[in-house]
């Protein structure tokens, strides 16, 4: 007589070992079935596209009724396994039916992951398993309202295309900064999130749950920053753990998962397990790919066959329709890794290869996905790739053809595009007088449509649309790029960033064909310089892009200690504050008091870790970062003008300290140095500075591009204005107009050579709209910089930059 | 990580929780006088080196994270995190410490026994 064999769990890595069973020899056992879920066994993987709407159940069924009764096999449907009595080799159902068996095969996969906020037992808060809640999610979309998804996961995205698709509102929170981080990098997540919020989901990244709200039902949900969501409907799609339990109460070996041995028995010899509720090696799997391979070695081990199963290598594809997304590897375990990265904003691709000893240990695929399989047997068969580098990226049907072409940013941009920002000149224009006229060369572009006529900061890409409409025909001049990271420069950067309206460091980096996944130290800073220059209050400022300077509010010293300097507007100073600041200099034993350059006191020698309590002794008595440290506005010296001299012609004093509160707090390309002087004897030195005023008789002289550091510059005259107010007036427009067009590290002079002297006296002083706009866009930008970074620091902002996050004692190590 | 087999070698010390370091940052640990800079990429893995830069000392947890790579904020030394190496024309190493996330993303860092500090 054949032996009993008996499984539990009739769900894909039970259905597919069956089919290897009976494959192998039909008659070998007597089978029973137990299934927890009323029905027959179906393909769990597309239950996406039946939630979608884009399946039905039957069309997702991988065996029917007539399967188990074609091969004699007996599928108890509905019925959980409760008990195994590994003594008398029985299994017992939760209504008492008890069942013999001589092989058992434990394939009971996962339960879903349930986060225990409050509120996660309301009806209404679904997972994402079985065809039961797939009813239940399709039964609450069809009321409307919105879902809110927790996990940004495979699944909880798949969960909000969904229902996105059925109608509802969606909302997914996800933990972490970027989503499926675990499969795909920042960037990948990025064109993923730009995609889906395409549809209408929306996406609250960093998005900690605090509780689900509601009586009887779901009708919401609170945050942890207080943010109250109303919806009808929460899915919980944070992950999954191995059903272990029947397992581990039948004595079985249990760690994460049921530990099986290569031929996947557990530890008793007449048990196998298979599919997610097993362990193997250490890894449980979430994938159907491990579970595949797991199912035909069981068959083998159950017909007396030697099979040995070894571990898999998996790989993502996330299953939303007309999302390609492609995902390989274990980027965490990595180490002396190198990449590349290749990506095509035109098309929306991104891809990374991450190589290790020349063979490929990891693969992230976006918008293009053809070739994953290809990477993903090269990189399972742990080829080397040394001859096949060059061109790896371009995937297998690379036969030598074009390159990446440098420039498709440009090719992509939409027509209402602003190509140049002076005269305000969008890309159709530019392109319909190329052809319309037939333009041959930026001088002509210049001529017709005033594009680059002015800063010529857009100049390349004049060049590039010339190039992209005339094709080969034109040349485009050689650009210094920003840094290895990109082939675009500085000013190509900076227009595209505002033509495209980049508003993150991953964006401009997806959309700018970077070469890199997470760029360097040179164009990091850069970009995020430009963004909240361009976006105040819209980009957020990335602290792990400036240098430690701006990240920690003070200068770094050669010993890695730091200087602090306060504010001394306009070099103005009191008793009370030279006492406060010399009891600060006392309370925390900073070896250096100085009287800087640029007339006030600098404390040097402070340790990163009294900078805090520094700042709120400094704030205490009044007293506010002077940014010393900053690409921005540093200083305005004074002298004193018609207070006291008796050469002073206005007051100096004042007009300095006017300017220094209009301005401190912005972030510029470079710093900024302003001076004003109560006469042409000139003691504020105002003529070696980025702006300096002279005040004559009749008003004001202004200065501007001037530089006493590497390079000795006097000043070039700007113009000459009546009233003290005008003379700020043109100082914020000179400085938000530099702030617009300067390249990171380009001071005022430099920038002003480049587009030319003549063209700066021209935007600021010739229009008054013009300059009066420059104006309010730096007012604006103000409104966002304008606090204090230290009385922020003390109030606990980045607390972390100043504290060590751990300290070890030494006796504890040593033992 | 540096320690791709944790065995019963290391003595792991728990420093912390992984998000108690930014990404693309880095935190410091005090042993003693030694400092350890434990950082974080921006693909949330995470290494341990020494805090002196090989050339002239500078507080390397300071400098800016891309990649697997430190710019040292004094000089802009550009340093391998998982081998400790200076790239390009620079030549020097600092030292790495074996660290690893464990259950619950807690950091385990082993400073390894030193004598004589
Ligand atoms: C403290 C001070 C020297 C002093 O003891 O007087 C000083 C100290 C530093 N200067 Fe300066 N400069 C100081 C006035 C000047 C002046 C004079 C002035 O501002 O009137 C100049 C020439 C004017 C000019 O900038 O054109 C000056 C030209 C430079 C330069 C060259 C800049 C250039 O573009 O050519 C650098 C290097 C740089 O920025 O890249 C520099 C850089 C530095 C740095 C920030 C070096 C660094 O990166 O660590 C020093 C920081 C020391 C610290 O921790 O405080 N410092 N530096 C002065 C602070 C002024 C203030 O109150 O903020
Ligand atoms: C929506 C969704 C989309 C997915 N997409 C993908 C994908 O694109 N690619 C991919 O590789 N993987 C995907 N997966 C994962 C894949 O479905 C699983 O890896 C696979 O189904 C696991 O198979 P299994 O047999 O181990 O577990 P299951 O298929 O879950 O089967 C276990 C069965 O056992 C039953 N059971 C449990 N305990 C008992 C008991 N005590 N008695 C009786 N019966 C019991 C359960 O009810 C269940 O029916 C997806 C999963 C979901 C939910
Ligand atoms: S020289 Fe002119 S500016 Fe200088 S102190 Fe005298 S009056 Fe004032
Ligand atoms: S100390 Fe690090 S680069 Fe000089």
């Amino acid at each position: 007589m054949a032996q009993r064999l008996v499984v539990i769990g009739n769900g894909m890595a039970a259905g597919r070992a069956l089919e290897h069973l009976i494959e192998a020899d039909p008659t070998a056992y007597d089978v029973t079935v137990f299934g927890a879920e009323p029905r027959v066994n179906y393909n769990r993987i597309l239950l996406s596209p039946v939630l979608a709407g884009e399946k039905t159940f039957d069309e997702i069924v991988t065996h029917t009724d007539t399967w188990y009764a074609d091969n004699r096999i007996n599928l108890v449907k509905g019925r959980e396994i409760v008990a195994i009595d590994r003594d008398l080799r029985t299994v017992e159902t939760a209504d008492g039916i008890v069942a013999p068996y001589d092989k058992l095969l434990i394939a009971t996969g996962s339960v879903p992951f349930i986060i225990p906020v409050p509120g996660h037992k309301l009806p209404g808060v679904v997972s994402f398993r079985d065809l039961d809640d797939v009813e239940t999610m399709r039964r609450a979309a069809a009321g409307g309202g919105r879902a809110v998804v927790i996990g940004g996961g495979l699944l909880g995205l798949e969960a909000a295309a969904g229902l996105r698709m059925q109608g509802m509102d969606v909302t997914v929170l996800h933990i972490a900064p970027t989503l499926m981080e675990r499969q795909l990098d920042a960037s990948a997540g990025y064109l993923l999130e730009r995609e889906l919020a395409g549809r209408g989901i929306e996406i609250r990244t960093r998005a900690n749950t605090h509780a689900i709200l509601g009586d009887t039902h779901v009708t919401g949900v609170r945050l942890d920053d207080g943010t109250e969501i109303p919806c009808a409907i929460v899915v919980m799609a944070v992950g999954i753990r191995p059903n272990a339990a029947l397992a581990k109460s039948a004595g079985l070996e249990v760690n994460r998962g049921v530990l099986v041995d290569d031929a996947m028995r557990t530890s008793d010899p007449t048990i196998l397990a298979v599919g997610e509720c097993a362990e193997h090696r250490g890894l449980c799997y979430g994938l159907v790919a491990p579970l595949y391979e797991m199912a035909k070695v069981a068959a083998k081990t159950l017909t007396g066959t030697d099979a040995a199963y070894v571990g898999s290598v998996t790989s993502t594809k996330l299953k939303v329709t007309g999302v390609d997304l492609f995902s390989a590897g274990d980027f965490a375990e990595a180490k002396d890794r190198e990449e590349i990265v290749l990506r095509d904003a035109a098309r929306g691709v991104y891809k990374r290869i991450v190589l290790k000893d020349n063979r490929i240990i990891g693969a992230v695929l976006y918008g293009e996905t053809a070739d994953g399989g290809w990477f993903f047997d090269l990189m399972r068969e742990g080829r080397d790739v040394t001859e096949l580098r060059e061109t790896l990226i371009f995937g297998r049907a690379y036969a030598g053809g074009a390159p990446l072409d440098p420039m498709a940013a440009v090719a992509a941009l939409p027509d209402s595009a602003e190509i140049c920002g002076c005269n305000g000149v969008c890309k159709g224009t530019i392109v319909t007088a190329i052809t319309a006229k037939g333009l041959g060369s930026v001088d002509d572009v210049r001529a017709h449509t005033k594009a680059s006529a002015s800063c010529g900061s857009c100049t390349g890409l004049v060049e590039q649309l010339l190039a992209v409409t005339l094709g080969d025909g034109f040349k485009v001049s050689a650009v210094k790029p920003m840094c290895t990271c990109t082939d675009l420069s500085h000013d190509d950067v900076r227009r595209l960033i505002v033509a495209k309206e980049l508003k993150s460091i991953p964006a401009a980096m997806q959309e700018l064909n970077w070469k890199t996944s997470c760029g360097c130290h040179k164009c990091r800073p850069a970009l995020n310089y430009y963004m909240i220059a361009n976006w105040p209050g819209e980009a957020a400022d990335d602290y792990q892009s400036r240098f430690i300077n701006e990240r920690v509010h003070a200068n770094i010293q050669k010993d890695g200690t730091y200087s602090v300097v306060p504010r001394m507007w306009g070099g103005v100073t009191t008793a009370a504050e030279l006492r406060a600041i010399a009891d600060v200099a006392d309370k925390f034993q900073i070896p250096t008091v100085k009287v800087t350059g640029g007339q006030r006191i600098d404390l040097l020698g402070v340790r990163k870790e009294d900078l805090p309590a520094v700042w709120s002794d400094l704030n205490a008595a009044g007293m506010v970062s002077g940014h010393a440290y900053a690409k921005g506005v540093r200083t305005v010296k004074t002298c004193v003008g018609t207070d006291w001299c008796r050469f002073g012609t206005q007051d100096s004093t004042g007009l300095g300290i006017k300017l220094e509160k209009a301005m401190w707090g912005a972030w510029t390309p470079a710093k900024v140095k302003m001076a004003v002087s109560g006469c042409p004897r000139n003691c504020a030195e105002a003529t070696c500075k980025d702006f300096g005023v002279i005040c004559v008789d009749s008003g004001y002289d202004l200065h501007f591009a001037g530089a006493a550091g590497l390079d000795i510059k006097g000043t070039e005259v700007l113009c000459h204005v009546d009233t003290e107010a005008e003379a700020i007036e043109y100082g914020l427009a000179l400085v938000q107009l530099y702030r617009e067009q300067g390249h990171y590290l380009e001071r005022i002079y430099k920038w002003a050579k480049r587009i030319g002297l003549d063209t700066v006296r021209n935007l600021i002083c010739d229009d008054a709209d013009r300059r009066k706009a420059l104006v309010e866009r730096f007012v604006y930008s103000q409104t966002f910089f304008q606090t204090d970074p230290w009385a922020e620091r003390v109030a606990g902002t980045d607390a972390h930059e100043f504290a060590p996050i751990a300290r070890i004692p030494l006796a504890e190590a040593a033992e | 990580m540096n320690a791709p087999f944790p065995s019963l070698l290391h003595d792991w010390t728990d420093i912390g929780h992984v998000s108690d370091v930014p990404a693309r940052g880095a935190r410091v640990v005090r042993f003693g006088a030694i400092e350890i800079g434990v950082f974080r990429t921006a693909d949330d893995r995470i290494f341990a080196i020494d805090n002196r830069c090989p050339h002239r000392g500078g507080p390397l947890s300071e400098g800016i994270v891309h990649g697997d790579f430190v710019t040292c904020p004094l000089h802009n030394w550009v340093l391998n995190l998982a081998t400790g190496k200076a790239q390009g024309a620079d030549e020097g190493c600092v030292k790495t410490f074996p660290v690893r996330v464990g259950e619950g993303g807690r950091l385990l860092l082993d400073v390894g026994v030193v004598v004589g500090v």
